[in-house]
């Protein structure tokens, strides 16, 4: 009995494994909830802060959205606010580079952008998930227009460099033959018997019939060259009109085929929450956001300021700051509290005077490295030639991503992609190059999936994060164990001293985390102040 | 480089961007970096934040350089920034990952780690005689570290 109870387990598993994607999928998801990185806002409207005596005023370090979110409803609920940023333009992070920009990175590298009127790259965050509530909120307040952005496309490609002789499969093809093979296995193992002591009878038959739906099985419960599959996958010669209207169908891939290749580790990524159908992306750009809030703040935020030291007493808070173009000649700010949204990496570096333990935490937390590149070409041939309209490609190549534009469809112009978006030890090795060179390996390695590349390349700028002079990476990197020892004290109101930004929030990289950690801590700090004023 | 095909190396040959410059660089996996000595790992990591001329870079904060710097008199101290990160410097340390993130970070071992500050302290405008051994960085790692067979 034990031995075949042992077989019968060995063979869920066994199915398990293959429907799951399960591996690689849940996996991920796992260590992603673990990261933050799968956590719904918890936004329910902006705080509504009332009854704060009047003249209570708060400087605000920073001009990304954080910043600005905590400066647009202080104000409007009474305080005086006043923002210093470093850079000369509001937004921070939420960034786009449009043809006519210069950006400077560190080590004196400049990029003139030199793409065609309208086209545009997000060096930052380039997607809205649409239950990112407290950011749509705000774009709907600033009159921003959004636009889909597309993530799955099931004509994109998904590519690795020793699958089907570097031949990138269409992500439809792969889908379609993996969820196929898989459910025919499972109708076999249903037919013969072996789901038995797991399934009942009636549910078996309900199972065959779901299974011949979602794997696009035939009338046997095989998954084979028919009209059934093509719809799936895609015909080999696609029905049209008139004489030459007849489709012939394709054949599917063998599954040790499907599987040795691994492309399906890149199925799921439009399953995870923060990538599930819709997401948006502001028309014009990410950095619409940051600019409507600019122009909102207008006379509030004071640029091309660097923060020098930052010291509580009493009484209030004094920061010490310079200007950028003109070093050397310190003056100060003061005001009765502080947000700081400065990124831990360079807050790090900045004299505070808070509680040792919140001083341990914003010293702890490392700056993930990644690399954008975007590539403008002379036409749209992934459309022309390939009916690719928005989504991704996935590669294992060091670029990882091409990403489609999600706007200007069919259009007869230029072109600008995502030709780019390294992590890890790829974007290490982007960064330590220079931004020519970087496009340089986007345009090499892009040509090994489009060799139009070689043909239609006209301009590029790369943007790798640990030389952002405004940022010294891209985002927090915590841990589980990070989190444990310095999250709480982090998030702190530390007398008169409160922080703010992706880094205060458990969706790191994300926009909402910012927009959320900002309204978070002004509410707290309204708290403090109603109840008395005293830090 | 290596896993560009002739073709396309022969293609971007012809466009004008590719003529000005060769990268000559070759893109490390997690695997081959492995291999990876001091120098080629300065050039493919360090100087993407220490700068290529190792002088580091001023910005809304800084990156410390590693030429003319006071504190690489001590190897011991470069290797325990190496081991352990330091603000947002991440550790390179080759640790056991439960799970595997997007962003994992690059892993070094103890030997590469000291090739790596060895030939910091003796190129780059920096004349130091003594060195460190991989033995010596091992020696450096927290107890729960040593103690692992």
């Amino acid at each position: 009995m034990q031995g075949e109870d042992a077989k019968l387990a060995m063979t869920r598993r066994d199915l398990l494994r293959l429907i799951g994607v399960s591996a690689g999928g849940a996996a991920m998801y796992a260590a992603m909830h673990r990261m933050g990185f799968a956590a719904e806002s918890p936004y329910r409207g902006a705080p509504a802060l009332q009854g704060a005596p009047p003249g209570i005023s708060v400087l605000i370090l920073g001009a990304g959205l954080a910043g600005m979110v905590a400066a647009y409803e202080l104000r409007a609920a009474g305080y005086q606010v006043q923002v210093l940023e470093y850079n000369a333009r509001p937004g921070g992070r939420n960034w786009t580079l449009r043809g006519g920009d210069s950006y400077t990175e560190l080590g004196g590298f400049t990029q003139h952008c030199q793409f065609d009127r309208g086209l545009y790259i997000n060096p930052g965050p380039w997607r809205i998930p649409y239950h990112h509530r407290a950011l749509l909120d705000y774009c709907k307040k600033l009159d921003i227009p959004l636009e889909p952005f597309v993530q799955v496309n099931y004509n994109a490609y998904l590519h690795r460099a020793d699958a089907f002789g570097g031949k990138p499969q269409r992500y439809r093809t792969i889908n379609a033959d993996y969820r196929g093979h898989i459910a025919e296995l499972l109708a076999k193992a249903t037919q013969q018997s072996k789901l038995d002591a797991q399934v009942s009878k009636d549910d078996q038959a309900l199972l065959l019939d779901s299974l011949r739906q979602w794997g696009a099985l035939d009338k046997n419960y095989a998954y084979a060259a028919g009209p059934m599959a093509s719809n799936r996958r895609g015909y080999a010669k696609p029905p049209g009109g008139g004489l030459s209207a007849k489709p012939l169908d394709s054949q599917p891939l063998q599954l040790h085929d499907v599987l040795t290749s691994r492309l399906w580790s890149g199925l799921t990524d439009g399953e995870i929450l923060e990538f599930q159908t819709t997401l948006f992306q502001p028309v014009g750009g990410m950095g619409r956001i940051g600019e409507a809030f600019g122009k909102q703040l207008k006379e509030v935020i004071r640029y091309n300021t660097k923060v020098i030291a930052i010291h509580q007493d009493d009484h209030g808070v004094t920061v010490s700051h310079e200007d950028t173009r003109h070093p050397g000649h310190t003056q100060t700010a003061q005001a009765d509290w502080c947000i700081c949204t400065i990124p831990l990496s360079i807050l790090s570096q900045i004299p505070i005077n808070v509680s040792a333990p919140m001083a341990e935490a914003i010293g702890a937390v490392p700056y993930a490295a990644s690399v954008k590149i975007g590539l403008q070409f002379k036409r749209r041939f992934w459309e022309e030639d390939e009916g690719i309209y928005g989504g991704i490609t996935l590669t294992d190549l060091p670029i990882n991503t091409i990403s489609y534009p999600s706007t200007g469809f069919n259009g007869k112009g230029k072109g600008v992609l995502l030709g780019g978006y390294a992590y890890g030890l790829d974007a290490y090795q982007l960064t330590a190059m220079t931004p020519e060179a970087r496009v340089r390996k986007a345009v090499e390695y892009g040509s090994q999936i489009h060799p139009q590349y070689a043909q239609e390349f006209d301009n590029g700028v790369a943007v790798a994060w640990h030389r952002a002079p405004f940022t010294l990476g891209c985002f927090a990197t915590w841990t589980d164990e990070l989190r444990d020892k310095h999250y709480q004290n982090l998030c702190q109101v530390d007398g008169r001293i409160a922080l703010a930004g992706e880094h205060a929030s458990y969706l790191p990289a994300w926009q909402e985390g910012a927009v959320t950690s900002a309204l978070d801590v002004i509410t707290r700090i309204h708290q403090r102040v109603v109840a008395g004023g005293a830090a | 480089m290596k896993r560009l095909s002739a073709i396309a190396l022969l293609l971007l040959a012809c466009t004008p961007f590719a003529c000005a410059q060769t990268s000559g660089q070759t893109f490390y996996t997690y695997a081959s970096l492995t291999h990876a000595n001091g120098e080629e790992i300065f050039h493919a990591i360090c100087q993407g934040c220490h700068m290529p001329d190792a002088k580091g870079a001023i910005g809304a904060g800084a990156y410390p350089a590693l030429t003319g710097n006071p504190k690489l008199a001590s190897p011991q101290y470069m290797a325990a920034v190496i081991l352990f990160g330091r603000h947002d410097m991440p550790s390179f340390v080759m640790k056991p990952s439960d799970h595997k993130n997007f962003f994992e970070d690059a892993k070094l071992s103890d030997a590469q780690i000291a090739d790596v500050i060895n030939y910091v302290r003796t190129h780059l405008g920096n004349h130091y005689i003594n060195s460190i051994t991989a033995a010596e960085v091992t020696a450096m790692h927290p107890q729960y570290m040593a103690t692992k067979p």
